[in-house]
């Protein structure tokens, strides 16, 4: 075995705490979930079949006209979606607690919440990809058109709101030894006013409401995106520390 | 290096550590030993900045804990009985990743030197849920002495290993040690304890119960200085 030393000069090493740091943390951190799923594809496939099941099942147990499908949709995608991303949460943070990264992540000299931010990105990487799959798929069992931009952004800010309050929840849930049925009873009742108002709006657009009628949950789900992801910034730090 | 003074945790109603007194000077190899449950583990924790002191006052490298904690942990490496490696990513590219976090510019070439110290070159871009044991226990060692840092913590690093791995680590730990980092490790495993470390410390009942340089052991072995301290 080579013995040579082990000497880095003191050049190559920075300081932690810089921005640069922070934002090169983050990156990190996305890049390392999105190349080992890439690898592995065990959240992916897991999501994703889960959600085809969830859409058939509610296809066949649903004899539905035009009108009623329209009208159910929203709720049914977001039902969808809300599981298939608890399923993913868990699995993301499960990985993190199997071989002990967790603590490696929390050894690195960066700011803590960099590897919220990483995993944040990584998680809703993850659950994009699975909506992507997930919508033509609906349209087609169920005849209804999604293709609509305010309702693809609804999708968006619902999503972003749901994965940064779930990254948080599930950081918290993974230290525990029920983490697998613990982290939808912590999340489910503090997601409830994402779920609404993604439900609401979403339905405001398929319906072919005024704008004006959705405007209201848009700026709920905007406020709720600010709000949770402020939040979890400053707690990260206190919820992964024993 | 390492300075405690009247370190307390508790977790809830349970004291684990009650007013731990530890001081490591720079270049010493300390092995922590003491039975199950003598609060080993959380005091490696705490020294690591991964879990919160209670009462006390910690010094690491000249930064505190835990409000100087990201100072320290730029000169801190660490290695436990968990791998603390990504299974799904290959040995380069965990260490690419580590490298990324610590703010190691020109990372490739230190990677390398990384991976040839730990003997494990030929296998660089294999995945490391392939490897063996052994192999994931020096990964680690590479991946804890990436930043070069300072100070190193060995908690149980023999867990699990056969005793070609033992041996092929024992190796490794001495080329760390050699290069005048400080280190505290704790372990079950006396004989190598006996064979690595320059100081010996016994932890029992949250307290440092007993401590002794190899000078001061050379009359008697550790089995029966460990045997006494812990029948006091």
């Amino acid at each position: 075995m080579d013995s040579r030393p082990l000497t880095v000069s003191s050049t190559t090493v920075r300081r932690p705490s810089s921005t640069v740091g922070f934002v090169r943390a983050v990156g990190a951190v996305a890049w390392k979930d999105l190349t080992a799923e890439y690898r592995s594809r065990e959240l992916f496939s897991s999501m994703l079949v889960f959600s085809l099941l969830v859409i058939l099942i509610f296809n066949f147990a649903l004899e539905l006209d035009i009108k009623t499908r329209q009208s159910v949709t929203s709720g049914v995608l977001w039902v969808t979606f809300a599981f298939a991303g608890t399923l993913g949460l868990n699995r993301s943070m499960a990985v993190e607690k199997d071989r002990g990264c967790l603590d490696g992540l929390l050894l690195a000299p960066v700011d803590r919440a960099a590897i919220y931010f990483g995993k944040v990105i990584s998680n809703l990487a993850f659950m994009l990809i699975v909506e992507i799959v997930i919508l033509p798929v609906y349209s087609f069992l169920y005849s209804v058109n999604l293709f609509n931009p305010g309702l693809l952004m609804v999708i968006l800010l619902g999503s972003i709101g749901y994965i940064a309050v779930g990254t948080l929840l599930a950081s918290m849930a993974v230290q525990t030894r029920t983490r697998d049925v613990l982290l939808p009873i912590l999340l489910f009742p503090v997601a409830i006013p994402v779920l609404i108002a993604a439900v609401k709006a979403s339905g405001g657009y398929l319906n072919g409401d005024e704008f004006s009628m959705i405007l209201p949950w848009i700026n709920l789900l905007i406020v709720y995106d600010i709000i949770f992801v402020a939040i979890a910034f400053m707690v990260f730090d206190y919820v992964v520390e024993e | 290096m390492i300075e405690v003074k009247k370190l307390v945790k508790r977790f809830g109603m349970k004291t684990v550590l009650r007013g731990v007194d530890f001081d490591v000077q720079p270049g010493e190899f300390v092995a922590l030993l003491g039975p199950n449950g003598a609060g080993k583990t959380t005091f490696l924790r705490i020294l690591a900045s991964l879990s919160r002191p209670s009462l006390g006052e910690i010094r690491v490298a000249g930064y505190r804990l835990p409000s100087e904690a990201a100072a320290v942990r730029a000169r801190l490496g660490v290695v436990s009985h968990l791998p603390l490696l990504y299974g799904d990513l290959t040995a380069e590219e965990n260490l690419r990743f580590f490298a990324r976090m610590y703010g190691i510019t020109n990372y490739e070439l230190r990677i390398t030197e990384v991976l040839e110290m730990v003997g494990l070159s030929a296998r660089r871009h294999d995945l490391v849920r392939t490897f063996s044991r052994g192999m994931q226990q020096r990964l680690a060692i590479g991946r804890a002495v990436l930043h070069d840092p300072d100070v190193m913590l060995f908690d149980e690093p023999y867990t699990g290993l056969d005793q070609d791995a033992s041996s092929m680590l024992d190796d490794v730990l001495r080329s760390v040690a050699a290069q005048g980092r400080t280190v505290v490790m704790t372990s079950h495993d006396l004989v190598r304890a006996e064979d690595l470390a320059t100081r010996f410390d016994i932890l029992s009942r949250g307290v440092i119960a007993a401590s002794v340089t190899r000078k001061g052991l050379s009359r008697s072995n550790l089995l029966s200085f460990y045997k006494q301290a812990l029948a006091n």
